[in-house]
């Protein structure tokens, strides 16, 4: 048996050192090691999304992330998403339109609308739909949650002017 | 998934090495999207994974006018179509790159992970025939270059020996008057496996076909370059006959099998439809380069 690696990198903001096997996923190591269990296991290969994070700035599923491959690079789960001054913009929105129901993939719907808004302010439907592909949810039908986008969309343009 | 050992090499020779050590069952990690995914299934058996994206060669994006554009083996997609030198002059790279997985995976998967993987459906490859790129190699034995419909042998089989990787992929210089264009069918709008994928490129001389190249995914056991198509129309006039004359070839040149994404009958008809559409595309891209 060999040893533990021990990896450094920034979550949320913030320095973190944590040991795990290489063969862990980040998934693996955010909510069993690091104790962030805001993102969801679905399905473990890729397809739903529920493991959302920023990596670097850009969306990956967590579980198709080696938790070594992160020494030194900076994450942004769900849980650095709100301020502790209150929810997002984003949050609200998904709040607001019923947006989820029973809720396991929206940690990874919000960090994937997070990146979109981030570098489309103003997408449209099809964009929405074509950037959020890569996250399913089994409950809503998917309306509410463009909807939700593109309530978010107004809401982070009204908080600007 | 066992205990493996990790392994992040920051040269070509120290990677190299690392091959030539464990063979088989090093694991070449580049953004994961595959092999995770098979280790976890048992589908693959690794002692170590090596980690490749630290290694220079492989991790870059070089666009140069006279020799073309090379795209390190393990650069993720989204870096690629985001690449200004990429926007501006291969458009048909961008037609592979942003319907690879979902947004998720294009911020990790790799076109040369896609070439690696060779799957039958492969998005990038029929894009990369058409285009005429080539495959840069390393061994131990040094460096080796191929054309790429020489790189898949058939499902998840290719070239590379045991002691080998892919290091780069090499597009050609953009010349005037030429255009490519991949597209897909797939039963939904995004996110799934290709029931037929075709990659073309043309080269126009006044109103003329001077080359076309027609490559075909999903209807054999890998991607495949169908040269015949191309061959049949050079020096003809562009109109629609013509057109028609490679998408029949095209057809003719399919062997599908029938299997839960479609008929042999439904792929073959896809594959005439896409031609098609893919070749009036890249005409139109042709006409808009100068």
């Amino acid at each position: 048996m060999n040893a533990k690696v021990h990896v450094q990198t920034k979550i949320n903001g913030e320095q973190v050192d944590f040991l795990c096997e290489p063969r862990q996923s980040l998934l693996e190591c955010l909510r069993d090691i690091i104790g962030l269990t805001g993102s969801k296991e679905g399905c473990n290969d890729g397809n739903c999304g529920a493991c959302t994070v920023l990596f670097d700035g850009r969306i990956v599923t967590s579980c198709l992330v080696l938790g070594v491959e992160v020494q030194g690079k900076e994450i942004t789960t769900i849980e650095g998403i709100a301020s502790p001054e209150g929810l997002h913009p984003i949050q609200e929105a998904f709040l607001e339109n019923a947006a989820l129901q029973c809720g396991i993939c929206t940690p990874g719907f919000i960090v994937a609308t997070k990146a979109l808004l981030d570098h489309n302010p103003n997408p449209s439907e099809y964009q929405i739909r074509f950037w959020l592909a890569n996250n399913l949810c089994r409950c809503t039908g998917y309306d509410k949650i463009v909807l939700a986008v593109q309530d978010a969309a107004g809401r982070l343009a009204a908080s600007k002017n | 998934m066992k205990w493996v050992d990790y392994a992040q090499p920051s040269t070509l020779d120290d990677a190299l090495n690392l091959l030539k050590k464990h063979g088989d069952k090093a694991g070449l990690l580049a953004g994961g999207t595959d092999l995770l995914v098979l280790l976890r299934a048992n589908a693959k058996a690794s002692d170590v994974i090596v980690d490749i994206k630290s290694v220079p060669e492989l991790n870059q994006i070089k666009f140069d006018n006279n020799s073309g554009l090379t795209i390190g083996a393990s650069v993720p997609c989204h870096e690629i179509y985001n690449d200004s030198n990429v926007k501006k002059y291969y458009p048909g790279i961008i037609d592979s790159a942003s319907i690879i997985g979902g947004t998720q995976i294009q911020g990790r998967a790799s076109l040369g992970g896609n070439l690696c993987n060779s799957a039958p459906s492969a998005d990038a490859v029929p894009g990369m025939i058409a285009m005429g790129v080539t495959c840069k190699i390393a061994g131990s034995n040094g460096h080796r270059e191929i054309p790429v419909e020489e790189f898949c042998l058939a499902p998840r089989k290719n070239v590379l020996k045991s002691d080998e990787l892919l290091v780069s992929l090499n597009y050609p210089a953009p010349k005037p008057n030429t255009g490519a264009r991949y597209i897909r069918f797939i039963p939904r709008n995004e996110m799934d496996i290709a029931v037929v994928g075709v990659g073309v490129y043309v080269e126009l001389d006044n109103n003329k076909f001077k080359d076309v190249r027609i490559s075909l995914a999903s209807v054999a056991p890998k991607p495949i370059f169908v040269k015949e198509a191309g061959d049949a129309v050079i020096g003809k006039d562009v109109n629609e006959d013509s057109i028609n004359i490679v998408a029949q070839k095209a057809k003719e040149a399919a062997t599908p099998i029938t299997d839960m994404r479609g008929t042999i009958e439904f792929r073959k008809h896809l594959c005439e439809v896409l031609t098609r559409r893919a070749l009036i595309t890249a005409i139109e891209r042709a006409k808009e380069t100068i």
